[in-house]
């Protein structure tokens, strides 16, 4: 246990300060402490040790050689999982082909590993603000494949993010990522639909595709979406790429099939005058026409049919497909047959695209014969084609005939049965019979050629022969008593059990017409009764039944043997049979009433078989779709609804303003908002700001949101006991915080001694602690873990300086006096507990020109706006020069809402300034990005807050709490069991390190070991609900309670490094 | 949309795998090896398999199964479709698509897969822009990679996906600007026993290579335009243009592509090319077979016929064949009764003739089927409908382009029936 966490610690040293210092990205190889890391999983896995050397190794090549053989493994289906640690650090890597490869790896592994999953995630983060637009895409690619559920908000919050991103490409992507988002966490629904509202909206060919195929998957009953970009989408048709193109067309057949009228019922309605009340959009006149006329067709109907008719010409099968499919469900009759043409070309395609397309034609040629009968010879079958496909195309032409081609396609198919392929012949016997029933004139010539086939040495010929005979005979029975007498005589010969099963039944049905012949059949069949197949003998039997009741002075011997022979078989069915039989049939005193019907019952005369195509009722599924090909319902099937009566509405579809284009303000690389809108907000609707934000987030916002605007409204009755209340509040944990300060002073010193090398020149940041554990170079693991324990101390500045400063007191109490003021103020936020006094380089003097820049949390509640954080900066002009006007410039994610401070007009050489900034991080841990200008350069800085800076105290009973907790629960929650450090679970007041890290009020307890924390996230005001519950042997339980479950995950990890530290 | 990809060979091997959403078992193939079985040629696997939780749709080419896993409804021609766009990704890049070669460049072919679907739909699949993400290896670049450590993954972001041309890169640049134009033309027949013809019909299409710096706008003009029946774009090509003017109008991909293929109108005649005379007997109670097949050039326009390869799947009943070319090689393998006959070219003077005899099983009744014979020709120069390029233009550029065409037709599947 101990050795994970260390392990995790030293990545989220790498994650986590890495970017709040430095922008840059670090690639210096973490081979060294990685390695001692990942030595102590090494015993468990021998298997891969070579790779893991390599992928721990400092050369790039070595690593890529490594990866490439990864990737071999995951292309073999072996499991490579183990890699994952040594695998997932490479993901910052700036070769690309590593880091695709490291991609390619994550991916699929991610899943499996979803702890170790979430280290990557703060390199996409980083990436998702890059301004290459190709490294954004990819990076939302990639992590909205990654199939963790812990991250689904930074998921939402990265697609809401691009899709309203300049590069139209990021955008496409996002409509990807929503998608898997969906199908990770189904629950994302409603805010999903509103990206893809969003994103239906936009006029780019290259989203238009994938934003429809997430609407199909998220929401294709939402119809309404579509209204208004119907028109924009059947425009836009013919420019999208081939894919989308296919999903666009059945899309938009589904919607048509809704929202036009049918029209097929009047034929040939349509005219010029319809296609000038298109171009004249005007609407009031063709609605007076079509109650004037049967059938008008609707412009946009219209407008449809035009603008995919081209895609007919398309080089992809599947939009030639789809184009057809929806000609033949939407145009009228007399415009479907233009597709003819191109599906027949289609046939010159690949194999299987011939046995789709011959499948979709197989059912469009049972309804309109006529579309394909100009095309007849196209469906010759090719000695060379697969049998699925001969079989297909032996369908469609018994489909096309009528009297004028009989004679041609019986030529072709007379040609078949000599196939060598006798699957295929016996296929065709059959289409000959179907021929045969359909087309009278040619019953006879299709049964006198099929008696010839009867003397055919193929047996599988000569039986279906049999079979389709048997039904030709059932249709006309009178006149074939000598073909009956021919299949007597042949059925020595015949073995194949179904074929004689169906002699021995036309033997029965037509005994009388065959007396003669029958009773020897039937002597025959006694004979040889035992060794016969299972159908065959039940044919027997109903053959002797039959002839007892017609003949019986003949046969009754006979019948009496082979009702005994049945009675004992084998087979429960002919035992079964054969006693209804003699029961039916034999008089006794029992059941004379039923057999004096006996003879009605069995010989009453029977429909004859209809033998009709097994395409018939495939029309109930639209045409090219899976569940059409494999005739069955597919999962996720949309039927295709039938033509409404009346047409709804139609003005839905007009577009009366025309949409914004994607202005470049929206962007991400581009001009942020100006500056000066925030500050034009700054007193005035910080409500409505927010009510922008609630429907922009995510869904749990909106109720705290609306709570606030709540306090808001009526904050006069609450705002005078509120600052009283808070006020009291601050002093209190003023003075704790004050004592817990002096407590901790005496242990810091004790600290320092220990690392004055490492306070000295190395900063902080992930990228020094990397470079540290570097130069400890090949250390064993204690030694190593001590390293890292010290750089997590520096990180988290738990052990540093921290003397509480005059400052940050004046401040408390000046903000709990001004609260009245900022109206939006939630009841219980409370003073901070405690403020650790550490600063973070913002900008270091050399990198930016001899201006320095400092940053702290003060933990105050942010004047400018409750959602925002503070930030106190320090700037230093450290030159021989004043420095004129510094102010904030451009600033990225462009979504994020800061405050800036005034622009100092001069800061004089040697002097100091300290100025305040609010930035609403938005409950993330996603670095703020800004320029710092003065009148000449411009630096790019960023901030990256702790997890805990992101909270604000408040104050609640323990019933409160509990009450709070209660509602919390399951997926909100998370815990974890630790080992306590010697000295929190006795010295000190277990209240110290947890406020350290988090900016967390005290709950007060009645239980001695338990202690409970609470506050709010500065920008969503979600409760965190923090209970550290201590336990024997220096054990303690932490749950975190929150609905920002990655939020409170992070916090979990913070807190169990703080606590178990020492 | 499509959730896997397996690839099999032809022994039942599953030899790679892809998911791009969460893992689906392998064992799900299972249900495709049952098809397979039960197919009496790899041909017969029927291309879409429903199982209870997901459908299997499935190509075959060079003798590899690729397998894609569906979990829900979706256009199987989209699948399919996009599955021979994969095969003809890898042959390009590759130049062949064999097991070894897959095998060989696993990490290539990883790589081109996961950019050519993104979540299962298509994202990248024009191979402008998959060669700028992903270079194809070549030997050079091999000895190269391993002694610099370089690598074939694009060091440079492609700019094709973002553009308005999204099939041509920018800033391509040749020293000699060479566009050329390959008119192909197949001719489709199926000729009964007298040697009249059943069904003919040519299909034709052009394929461009096209290597012209900067963004050249090209049109091209046919003599003879109104030939082209049924026609079938690059996605390149201006509709309208072609709708009004009937010429073809696009900016190029750059390198090789196919520009248009076309069916040519059924109601003009098909002049058939060659010609076969054949006897082919078997006689009742005996053990021998005759067998003559002579071939003749007919309406060639006066250009060669070569290449000439004549095939037949003989009866089942046949164990052995002794025959005599007048020329070329013939083989008979008595394991699949199959004959072929490499005849090359066409002499019109003295015309190419087989003859001998078939040994039969002894005892056996003779054979009811006669077979089939297949043929492949080539004839180069020609395009058998008559089709013309009339000119091409190039506008956009100054330089001045070195133009070519060619002309040929080739037999697709010409069949006559013996009997």
């Amino acid at each position: 246990m101990l050795s994970m966490s260390t392990n995790n610690l030293s990545y989220s040293d790498q994650g986590g300060t890495d970017s709040a210092v430095e922008v840059g990205q670090e690639t210096t190889p973490t081979s060294s402490n990685a390695g001692a890391g990942f030595g102590l999983f090494s015993v468990d896995f021998k298997k891969n040790e070579d790779l893991k050397e390599m992928l721990e190794s400092n050369k790039e090549s070595l690593k890529l050689e490594a990866m490439k053989r990864v990737v071999g493994l995951i292309a073999k289906g072996k499991n490579a999982s183990e890699l994952f640690p040594a695998v997932v650090k490479n993901v910052a890597s700036k070769n690309i082909e590593l880091k695709k490869l490291v991609y390619v790896y994550l991916v699929r592994y991610a899943e499996e590993q979803q702890d170790l999953a979430l280290l990557s995630i703060s390199t996409f983060q980083r990436a998702l603000k890059d301004p290459n637009q190709l490294i954004r895409a990819s990076a939302l690619r990639v992590l909205s494949s990654i199939r963790v559920p812990i991250i689904v908000p930074i998921m939402m919050l990265a697609i809401k993010e691009a899709a309203s991103d300049m590069s139209p490409y990021v955008r496409k992507t996002s409509a990807h990522a929503i998608q898997k988002l969906y199908s990770l966490d189904q629950d994302q629904k409603e805010l999903l639909i509103e990206v893809i509202e969003k994103l239906l909206k936009d006029k780019s060919t290259l989203v238009a595709g994938s934003v429809v195929m997430a609407f199909e998957e998220v929401c294709p009953d939402r119809i309404d979406l579509i209204h208004k970009n119907y028109r924009k989408l059947c425009n836009l048709l013919v420019d999208v790429e081939e894919w989308g193109q296919v999903v666009i067309i059945s899309m938009l057949t589904r919607y048509a099939r809704t929202q036009f009228t049918n029209p097929w019922k009047e034929e040939g309605v349509f005219d010029e005058r319809n296609e000038r009340a298109f171009y004249e959009s005007d609407e009031e006149k063709t609605r007076d026409e079509t109650e004037a006329k049967p059938y008008m067709m609707d412009p946009d109907h219209r407008l449809l049919l035009r603008n995919t008719k081209p895609l007919l010409q398309s080089r992809n099968t599947a939009v030639v497909m789809s184009v057809a499919q929806l000609y033949w469900h939407l145009a009228p009759k007399n415009e479907v047959s233009i597709i003819t043409k191109s599906l027949v070309r289609l046939l010159r395609s690949h194999r299987e695209v011939q046995y789709i397309v011959l499948q979709n034609i197989a059912t469009m040629s049972i309804q309109r014969k006529g579309m394909f009968e100009p095309y007849m010879k196209s469906f010759y079958v090719r000695s060379t084609d697969a049998t699925h496909i001969k079989s297909l195309k032996l369908e469609i032409l018994t489909s096309l005939a009528n009297e004028a081609n009989i004679s041609t396609i019986l030529r072709e198919f007379q040609t078949y049965v000599k196939s060598q392929d006798k699957q295929f012949a016996a296929g065709t016997i059959q289409a000959i019979g179907r021929c045969a029933t359909n087309i009278s004139e040619v019953t006879d010539t299709c049964l006198n050629g099929l008696v010839l086939l009867l003397s055919n040495r193929d047996e599988t010929v000569v039986a279906e022969s049999v079979v389709v005979i048997r039904k030709l005979l059932q249709i006309q029975p009178t006149q074939h008593s000598d073909i009956i007498k021919h299949m007597a005589q042949l059925f020595d010969n015949i073995t194949v059990p179904m074929a004689r099963a169906s002699i021995l039944w036309l033997m029965g049905e037509y005994c009388e017409r065959v007396p003669k012949i029958a009773p020897d059949v039937l002597r025959k069949m006694a004979k040889s009764f035992t060794s016969e197949e299972d159908i065959v003998k039940l044919q027997t039997v109903n053959l002797a039944a039959k002839l007892y009741l017609t003949n019986s002075k003949q046969t009754k011997l006979l019948t009496q043997y082979i009702l005994n022979l049945g009675k004992y078989d084998q087979n429960y069915d002919i035992r079964d049979r054969t006693r209804f039989i003699r029961q039916l049939i034999v008089p006794n005193d029992k059941n004379g009433a039923l057999s004096k019907y006996a003879h009605r019952i069995l010989l009453a005369p029977k429909p004859a078989p209809v033998l009709e195509s097994a395409y018939k009722d495939r029309d109930r599924y639209q045409l090219g779709t899976l569940s059409h090909t494999i005739n069955t319902k597919a999962s996720g099937y949309l039927e295709l609804s039938d033509w409404p009566a009346v047409a709804p509405d139609q003005s839905v579809r007009n577009v009366e303003v025309i949409e914004p284009e994607w202005a470049p303000s929206l962007g991400k690389t581009g001009k942020s908002k100006p500056a000066k809108s925030s500050d034009d907000k700054f007193y005035s609707d910080s409500g409505e700001e927010e009510e922008e934000k609630g429907s922009g987030s995510s869904s749990s916002e909106d109720g705290s949101s609306s709570s606030s605007e709540e306090s808001g409204s009526d904050a006069e009755s609450h705002v005078q006991k509120n600052s009283s209340q808070s006020s009291e509040e601050s002093d209190k944990s003023s003075s704790q915080s004050e004592k817990s300060s002096s407590e901790s002073d005496s242990e810091k010193k004790e600290r320092k001694t220990k690392t004055p090398l490492q306070k000295k020149t190395v900063k902080p940041t992930a990228k020094d602690s990397r470079y540290l554990m570097k130069r400890a170079g090949p250390t064993s693991p204690k030694q190593h873990t001590k390293t890292i324990f010290v750089n997590v101390i520096n990180q988290h500045s738990v052990l540093q300086t921290f003397s509480y400063s005059h400052w940050s007191t004046l401040c408390v109490s000046l903000f709990t006096q001004l609260c009245p003021l900022s109206l939006a103020f939630p009841l219980q936020v409370s003073g901070p507990a405690f403020v650790p006094e550490k600063s973070h380089d913002l900008l270091h003097r050399m990198t930016g020109k001899g201006l320095s820049a400092q940053y702290q949390f003060p933990r105050q509640p942010c004047l400018y706006q409750p959602t925002m954080v503070s930030v106190q900066i320090s700037l230093t002009n450290t030159t021989d020069h004043p420095l004129e006007q510094i102010h904030i410039g451009d600033r990225s994610p462009t979504g994020l809402n800061m405050h800036c401070f005034n622009t100092i007009e001069c800061l004089e050489p040697e002097a100091s300034v300290t100025v305040f900034m609010g930035i609403d991080f938005n409950d993330s841990t996603q670095a703020a990005n800004f320029q710092l200008c003065t009148k000449e350069d411009h630096f790019s800085v960023s901030i990256q807050p702790a997890i805990g800076e992101l909270l604000l105290p408040i104050t609640m009973t323990e019933l409160d709490f509990r009450k709070e907790k209660g509602k919390l629960l399951g997926m909100n929650e998370s815990s974890a069991t630790i080992t306590m450090a010697a000295e929190n679970m006795t010295s000190q007041p277990i209240s110290r390190p947890v406020a350290t890290v988090a900016n967390l009020g005290v709950v007060p307890s009645s239980q001695g070991n338990v202690h409970r924390f609470a506050g709010k996230t500065a920008s969503s005001r979600a409760v965190v609900l923090v209970t550290v519950e201590l336990r024997e042997s220096s054990t303690a339980l932490i749950t975190i309670n929150t609905e920002k479950s990655v939020m409170g995950s992070m916090l979990l990890r913070d807190l169990k490094l703080a606590l178990a530290q020492a | 949309m499509i959730h896997s990809l397996f690839l099999v060979n032809s022994s039942g091997d599953i030899f790679l795998e892809k998911h791009w959403k969460s893992v689906v078992s392998r064992s799900v193939c299972d249900y495709f090896f049952e098809a397979q079985e039960r197919a009496s040629e790899p041909e017969n696997v029927p291309p879409v398999i429903p199982t209870p939780h997901h459908y299997l749709i499935s190509v075959l080419r060079h003798r590899i199964y690729f397998v894609a896993v569906i979990q829900s409804e979706v256009p199987p021609l989209f699948v399919i479709e996009f599955l021979h766009r994969v095969v003809d990704t890898f042959q390009d890049y590759f130049g062949v698509c064999t097991e070894a070669a897959i095998k060989d460049n696993v990490v290539v072919v990883y790589e081109l897969l996961e950019e050519m679907l993104d979540n299962g739909f298509p994202l990248a699949t024009e191979s402008n822009i998959l060669k700028e993400l992903i270079k194809p290896p070549t030997i050079l670049r091999t000895v190269v990679n391993t002694i610099t450590g370089s690598t074939n993954v694009g060091e440079q972001l492609p700019t094709g996906q973002l553009s308005v041309v999204p099939w041509r890169r920018t800033g391509v640049k040749y020293t000699n600007n060479e566009a050329y134009f390959d008119v192909v033309e197949e001719i489709d027949a199926i000729i009964d026993k007298s040697g009249s013809t059943i069904t003919a019909e040519i299909q034709g299409v052009i394929d461009a290579c096209v290597k012209l710096t900067g963004m050249p706008d090209l049109t091209l003009s046919f003599m003879n335009p109104r030939l082209l029946d049924d026609v079938s774009f690059h996605p390149c090509v201006r509709f309208k243009r072609w709708e009004a003017e009937r010429i073809l109008s696009f900016i190029p991909p750059d390198g090789n592509f196919r520009l248009l293929s076309y069916h040519v109108s059924s109601q003009n005649l098909v002049a058939i090319p060659v010609y076969v005379k054949h006897n082919i007997t078997f006689r009742e109670g005996s053990s021998q077979g005759r067998f003559e097949l002579t071939l003749g050039p007919k309406q060639t326009m006066g250009k060669g016929v070569e290449a000439v390869l004549v095939s037949s799947q003989l009866p089942r009943g046949v164990l052995n064949t002794n025959l005599n070319p007048t020329q070329g090689t013939y083989t008979f393998d008595p394991v699949t009764k199959l004959l072929s006959w490499d005849v090359g070219k066409i002499n019109p003077q003295k015309l190419p003739s087989l003859k001998g005899s078939m040994s039969l099983q002894a005892g056996a009744s003779k054979p009811d089927e006669n077979p089939t014979i297949n043929i492949q020709f080539k004839i180069q120069q020609s395009a058998l409908s008559g089709l013309k390029v009339n000119r091409l233009d190039m506008y956009g550029e100054k330089y001045k382009p070195f133009k070519g065409i060619k002309y040929m037709t080739k037999a697709g599947k010409f069949q006559i029936a013996t009997r």
